[in-house]
């Protein structure tokens, strides 16, 4: 109970330096939302000034960085300048979005490469070979040119549609027929991400499951007659299971960067092409509250990968 | 055997790095050269009738664009200072052209520089820092490591991607694309330290208990003589081999700022602005060429791969004799 709260503090001491961070990079920056008012000849500096200040512009960073965190710690992130609304509802609908592709995708990349790996691990000769060159083959593909090449694809074949979340006419249909509308917008960008994060994945799990396959323990239990399946289920992959949660955490902060590139490219309506657009904009209110989330994404994730490994693993909790 | 095959991928390596080095010579046009009347045009067929390879005359039709065989027009080789090139009037587009018309080819070449420099320099940047801040860290240890290490664990809580955008936001949006090559390299390179940087201490701190750094601490080594003279010596294969790790990815990470525009911009090309080009689907229907560059990006990503993978074994080889 000690460890788990301690790793609870942990993450939030974390996030509430990550905050600081980036926060502090707003103070690098020349200009603000309002900056490309003062150019326009036809608006008078003394209101681009009340606007401002309207806004809280004017105030020192410290003060603005109290304000900021003191109300987000109530979930309200601010006033988006841009969207003329506040952030929380903005970030919502945009966030459920994210979470669906991210946790399909990931889903179906961990589904897929843990046999994948297992097999992988257990051949040798050609068999071996032709998978590291599989697995080499999807390592150097750019996700960037994966996704690009499956949506020209989705075009000129119309198997799927080409972008988006929902079909025009979606709202219409009862909720079954929203349901498949969904599932098949969301084929194609899961399936580029799915796709990008399985050859690391593939080859964590090979290296994992090599390793406990040639110990001391697995070579016994094999000469005491131990079936295969029965050694595979009960005797490896409990062992080799560890460095792989381990893995699950660290792997999101790369699902979340790849994510936040396929949904620009395929026009998913997630957290990425909100980001994007409020960068251009000049929207530090959006840009904080989504660069916190996925700061606090990741290190939720992190912090279940450790306390799963907690809760699995005897070594660890003897240990402390 | 393992030393010939690192030697083979790194001078290919090296042979595509020098194609957009001189990218003057190995381009048949400038980057910036617009060809009005050629939007879109495909790539070019190059037919050879025994004497001299040549093309034939490219007429506009429609929306399309046919071989007149009537006309042909010669190739010529190393004339102009350029590889290849085409007698006026004809038009040689080996990956077809633009929507300004400019030469797919030409702009893969030249934005190779951009987009190769970038990963180079923003590898050394990000390996200098990363490789102080390591040593600093494991050498003196106490509260110093403690103060860096936790440091470092901020910019781990960020994914990658969202990292370089947070900083990218509040950076200028408007500057000139050099402005915006440097940018970009300070920004990736600044960003992407920590990794190395951990990588390192953990080397050094194995380094500083070795007996002949104890010998000469004891002897009245100070620090500076000690990391020039032992501690840099045992930290180089790490760093190499994180450089072959580094490198891939910090070019993908400009061909993804450019993509966003956050990076390089026009008319400047480099492999992410030309690939923004083809976002809108529309465009990229029907001329799938304009995919080129992202294309371009898979020989060097192999090279750095098979690099990476071979510097690793052989350091585990290393350590296991």
């Amino acid at each position: 109970m000690r460890y788990v709260l301690r790793r609870i503090a942990h993450g939030v001491l974390l996030l509430a330096g990550v905050s600081l961070l980036t926060f502090g990079f707003t103070a690098l920056a020349p200009g603000d939302f309002y900056s490309d008012m003062r150019v326009d000849p036809s608006i008078p500096p003394a209101a681009v000034d009340a606007l401002r200040r309207q806004a809280g512009l004017d105030r020192p960073l410290a003060v603005r960085y109290a304000v900021w965190a003191g109300s987000a710690l109530h979930g309200d992130f601010g006033y988006s300048l841009a969207y003329g609304s506040p952030v929380a509802p903005l970030i919502r609908e945009r966030l459920g979005a994210t979470l669906l592709l991210a946790g399909t995708a990931t889903l179906a990349a961990w589904l897929l490469a843990v046999p994948l790996g297992i097999w992988y691990a257990t051949r040798r000769g050609w068999q071996e070979a032709l998978a590291r060159a599989a697995v080499a083959v999807l390592l150097i593909v750019p996700d960037l040119l994966l996704a690009m090449v499956l949506l020209l694809l989705a075009v000129e074949t119309g198997w799927f549609p080409a972008g988006g979340m929902t079909s025009p006419d979606a709202a219409a249909l009862a909720w079954p027929g929203r349901v498949r509308d969904v599932l098949r917008h969301l084929a194609l960008p899961a399936g580029v991400l799915a796709i990008g994060m399985l050859p690391a994945l593939v080859r964590h799990v090979r290296a994992a499951m090599a390793e406990v396959m040639d110990a001391p323990f697995a070579q016994s239990a094999r000469a005491h007659g131990i079936p295969p399946r029965r050694l595979l289920w009960r005797h490896l992959l409990p062992v080799a299971a560890n460095p792989l949660i381990s893995l699950f955490g660290l792997s999101l902060g790369t699902l979340l960067s790849a994510s936040l590139l396929v949904e620009v490219v395929m026009g998913w309506p997630g957290l990425g092409p909100l980001l994007v657009d409020a960068i251009m904009a000049r929207d530090v209110a959006v840009v904080l509250a989504v660069v916190m989330l996925s700061a606090a994404f990741l290190i939720v994730g992190n912090l279940a990968a450790d306390l799963l490994l907690y809760r699995l693993d005897p070594r660890i909790r003897v240990r402390r | 055997m393992r030393r010939r095959k690192v030697w083979i991928v790194a001078a290919c390596l090296g042979a595509l790095h020098l194609a957009a080095l001189r990218a003057d010579l190995f381009a048949p046009y400038g980057y910036a050269e617009q060809h009005r009347d050629y939007p879109y045009a495909p790539p070019a067929a190059i037919h050879w009738d025994g004497g001299r390879p040549f093309v034939y005359e490219l007429r506009p039709d429609g929306d399309n664009y046919r071989e007149n065989f009537s006309t042909k027009f010669p190739l010529f080789f190393l004339r102009n200072g350029r590889l290849v090139s085409v007698q006026e009037p004809g038009v040689l587009f080996l990956l077809g052209t633009d929507g300004l018309g400019r030469d797919v080819f030409s702009r893969v070449l030249y934005g190779a520089r951009i987009s190769l420099a970038a990963g180079l320099l923003a590898a050394a940047l990000s390996l200098a820092i990363g490789w102080f801040f390591g040593t600093i860290a494991g050498f003196f240890g106490g509260w110093t490591d403690q103060l860096l290490m936790r440091g470092s664990e901020l910019f781990m809580t960020l994914p990658w991607l969202y990292l370089l955008l947070a900083v990218r936001a509040f950076l200028p949006l408007h500057i000139s694309p050099l402005e915006a090559f440097f940018l970009l390299v300070a920004i990736i390179g600044g960003v992407g330290w920590v990794r190395p940087a951990r990588l390192i201490r953990g080397v050094v701190l194995s380094a500083r208990e070795r007996p002949y750094v104890l010998a000469a601490r004891g002897f009245g080594a100070g620090p500076a003589y000690l990391i020039r003279r032992h501690i840099l010596p045992f930290t180089w294969p790490v760093t190499l081999t994180q450089a072959t790790v580094l490198i891939p990815q910090y070019i993908l990470a400009e061909v993804t700022l450019s993509f966003l525009g956050l990076g390089v911009g026009e008319p400047v090309p480099s492999w992410g602005n030309m690939l923004a080009e083809a976002r809108q689907y529309h465009v990229l229907t029907g001329h799938a060429w304009l995919l080129a560059p992202g294309a371009a990006a898979i020989p060097v990503l192999l090279g750095y791969l098979l690099l990476a993978d071979e510097l690793s074994l052989e350091n585990q080889a290393d350590r296991v004799n």
